[in-house]
């Protein structure tokens, strides 16, 4: 008897560990994603086609939630300034159209003229971000607002000239370029795509965002990752064994606003489109509530997060869409639950932050 | 203005101080000299009813900012309670000034409500209230979404004919019409009780503002207080005052082109003004009192014996409640609801007009909220006018305002942080 409590109870702390370890919004997000999956099956939405979506959807924000990694780790929180890359990729990707170039040398290319800027700017905004220490999150949030803002006025002022992303009359740039105009439109999701059954698999979009998850994961692994780390978990007790937090904090923020600029050339690429002016405003959001749904807080991240995150919340949206527009008609319903759930798991997060009466 | 005059140790630090103040005036007076397509009416009437509709959302902000919270962009939470309030009196047709009370207390208690939880909310992210609040502000759009698009028309019943009910039968119309109160509705349900001329309104309040300065000049003479008195200031501020009441007069003598500027509302203003004075007296209050302890040092509060939790959400509760009013006063000027879009953008514009005024994250008066209130929509109505004239497109005028607004916001939270970093670390070493 006693014997089988002690299993009981090593049954329920065992599930209590598991439980911890996975955290309970994403296994409310789960449970709720199940649901949707089961409430599709019913109204008789085909499977195949929500589970090629949430691969290709999941694949697309992968490398943006990834740019919250380095951010959270050095003790920044969630780059709320994400759009700050986002810029950058954006201005590599119309500069390399403008260059007229096409194919696979188009998108190396916006790769190529990306990172220099986004380094650069990524610089300026790690100093800043440790200029204000203690305020990060709401002092990011707007800065990556104001500089979409100020690119509002860079889109409409650029002297480029190239018919494919003009406006038709007036000059700047339109607000939404095709890419199919330089054969860049799915150019990764179509490289060694191949089918199972119904499910389409876009090898070549999965394969990206699982090399710079890998090289995310190898950096932290490596002295520099750890010393960043270290930093973020105490500052005090770093700096004191001799690492320069601030510097660290900076070079993160670097690598952070890097991966949010090619993020979004990923992003575009497989979208079809490049949207300018201010579609980058909002986008933080969904990346920083992917990647807190994956497990994540605001001062600790992790690789496997934004794995599990990307899937569980682009997967929850996408399949949301059809059912719920199936079963409630004439309703908006997914957009609605999009802005809760996103919201919602930013707020929890925010009351998990540990932090003394100023 | 006293906040604009008041000395600082260096004209260095006094710029930094009033930077953003500084950038605005001189945006508006360059868009004075580069455009010549506005005349003085049009500029005076935009500019006038402009004021009296936000004056009242940017007052709200002022409690939590002395109360310690930061800057309350939460208050878009009040706005929806505002707005359910009036698409409430709108679906039931009521109108007129029973109409608009009955908008106010239902709008008081919505907003209290979700004023509670939000304070409740803040005081679990101390210390990261300002980006809880903008965050709670759209999770808090996404509940009124799915109220006014998802629980009208699927939960509660309405009829597809109502002309706020989408033709389907389900959610409420994008754009609303309130209905002229003529007509029994709730549009100029507050303006178009009285109404005076424009320059009648710049005499009154001129000569009024005057009275007040002479008032408390006495006051702090016989209270034994003459040093708050400053000389400068009172020069600064009287001749302001009479040079207005001096503008004034002269055309009403000469009908000069202000005599052309949209007539004032009476009531709005005193509305107003009865906030101004609120929030004045409340600070002598215990619990203003309270609010300015829990601002300064929490921990000192609580030692103290200070309901700090308390506290906190009271002046959370307050603000939401102003705000939610605010936003009445707002729409019955606008006249149409905006049902999905009216609400998002208020508590950026409030802040930055607040900020733009000389306010801070801990630091804020009503003198800030007028004064930002008046410059920053100058500056809205420029914007345009000077994208036009110097580069032929309004557009770009437009996309530069909202980078005003976003970048008023982080330079004058960024310079904030930086020098209270910097004075933690003087003291630490």
């Amino acid at each position: 008897m006693a014997e089988m409590n002690g299993n009981g109870n090593n049954l329920a702390r065992a599930s209590r560990n598991l439980l911890g370890d996975i955290g309970l919004p994403t296994v409310i997000i789960a449970v709720f994603w199940v649901l949707t999956l089961v409430a599709g099956h019913f109204v008789g939405i085909s499977m195949s086609t929500l589970v090629s979506d949430t691969i290709k959807r999941a694949g697309m924000n992968g490398i943006l939630v990834l740019a919250m990694v380095p951010a959270i780790q050095s003790g920044t929180g969630p780059n709320f300034a994400l759009p700050i890359g986002i810029v950058c990729g954006l201005l590599g990707l119309v500069t390399a159209i403008e260059m007229d170039l096409t194919g696979m040398t188009w998108l190396l290319t916006s790769f190529a003229l990306a990172l220099p800027l986004a380094a650069a700017v990524g610089y300026g905004y790690g100093k800043l971000m440790n200029a204000v220490k203690g305020s990060e999150m709401t002092i990011a949030t707007y800065t990556g607002f104001s500089i979409v803002a100020l690119m509002c006025l860079a889109w409409l002022m650029i002297p480029f000239r190239n018919p494919k992303m003009g406006w038709f009359i007036g000059k700047g740039l339109r607000e939404t370029i095709q890419l199919d105009a330089v054969g860049g439109a799915q150019i990764l999701n179509n490289f060694l795509l191949f089918t199972v059954g119904d499910v389409i698999v876009p090898t070549g979009l999965l394969l990206t965002f699982a090399f710079f998850a890998f090289l995310v994961w190898l950096f932290f692994r490596s002295k520099l990752g750890i010393a960043i780390s270290a930093g973020g978990i105490n500052p005090k007790f770093a700096q004191a064994a001799g690492l320069n937090i601030d510097r660290n904090r900076v070079l993160a923020n670097v690598v952070s606003t890097i991966l949010g600029a090619i993020g979004i050339i990923v992003y575009s690429q497989s979208y079809g489109y490049a949207q300018l002016y201010t579609a980058p405003l909002m986008m933080a959001f969904p990346a920083v509530a992917a990647i807190l749904i994956g497990g994540a807080t605001a001062s600790r991240a992790k690789v496997s997060h934004v794995v599990i995150g990307v899937v569980l919340f682009q997967g929850l949206l996408t399949t949301a869409l059809p059912v719920a527009n199936e079963i409630f008609v004439g309703t908006d319903l997914s957009e609605i639950m999009r802005m809760i759930i996103q919201n919602g798991i930013i707020l929890y997060a925010l009351t998990q932050v540990k932090r003394g009466v100023q | 203005m006293d906040g604009l005059n008041r000395n600082s140790n260096g004209a260095g630090s006094w710029i930094l101080e009033n930077l953003v103040t500084i950038i605005f005036v001189a945006f508006t007076l360059f868009g004075f000299m580069v455009s010549s397509g506005v005349s003085v009416g049009y500029f005076f009437s935009e500019l006038s009813s402009r004021v009296f509709r936000n004056s009242f959302l940017v007052l709200s902000l002022i409690i939590p900012v002395l109360a310690g919270l930061g800057l309350n962009f939460g208050i878009v939470i009040g706005a929806m309670s505002g707005q359910v309030a009036i698409a409430i009196a709108r679906y039931f047709e009521m109108g007129g000034l029973s109409g608009l009370l009955f908008c106010f207390a239902v709008a008081m208690v919505a907003a209290a409500f979700c004023g509670y939880f939000t304070g409740k909310l803040y005081n679990k992210t101390r210390g990261q209230e300002m980006i809880a609040s903008l965050i709670v502000g759209f999770f808090a759009n996404g509940i009124y979404q799915f109220l006014f698009l998802f629980v009208v028309g699927v939960i509660i019943a309405v009829p597809a004919t109502h002309p706020m009910i989408k033709p389907d039968g389900i959610g409420i119309r994008m754009t609303v019409d309130l209905v002229p109160v003529k007509q029994g509705g709730l549009k100029y349900a507050l303006d178009n009780i009285y109404q005076i001329p424009f320059v009648h309104a710049l005499l009154i309040v001129a000569v009024g503002l005057l009275l007040l300065l002479a008032v408390r000049y006495w006051l702090n003479i016989r209270k034994g207080r003459s040093y708050l008195n400053s000389p400068l200031s009172l020069v600064v501020n009287g001749g302001l005052c009479l040079a207005i009441a001096g503008v004034a007069i002269h055309a009403m003598v000469t009908k000069s082109p202000l005599m052309m500027v949209r007539k004032v509302p009476v009531v709005t203003g005193l509305l107003i003004i009865g906030l101004c004075v609120f929030t004045v007296l409340i600070m002598k209050t215990k619990l203003g009192q309270d609010f300015r302890s829990v601002g300064q040092s929490q921990h000192t509060a609580e030692v103290s014996g200070i309901n700090v939790d308390r506290t906190r959400i009271i002046a959370t509760m307050i603000s939401t409640v102003l705000a939610s009013w605010g936003q009445i006063i707002y729409l019955q000027n606008m006249g149409t609801l905006n049902t999905y879009n009216a609400h998002t953008q208020i508590g950026m514009f409030s802040v930055a007009a607040l900020l733009v005024g000389g306010a801070s994250t801990s630091k804020a008066g009503i003198t800030h909220a007028i004064f930002g209130t008046i410059l920053f929509n100058a500056m809205f109505i420029m914007s345009p006018e000077i994208g036009q004239s110097l580069f032929g497109q309004a557009i770009l005028g437009e996309y530069f305002r909202t980078f005003m607004v976003y970048g008023v916001i982080g330079v004058a939270l960024g310079i904030h942080v930086w020098k209270a970093n910097k004075k933690s670390r003087i003291m630490v070493e």
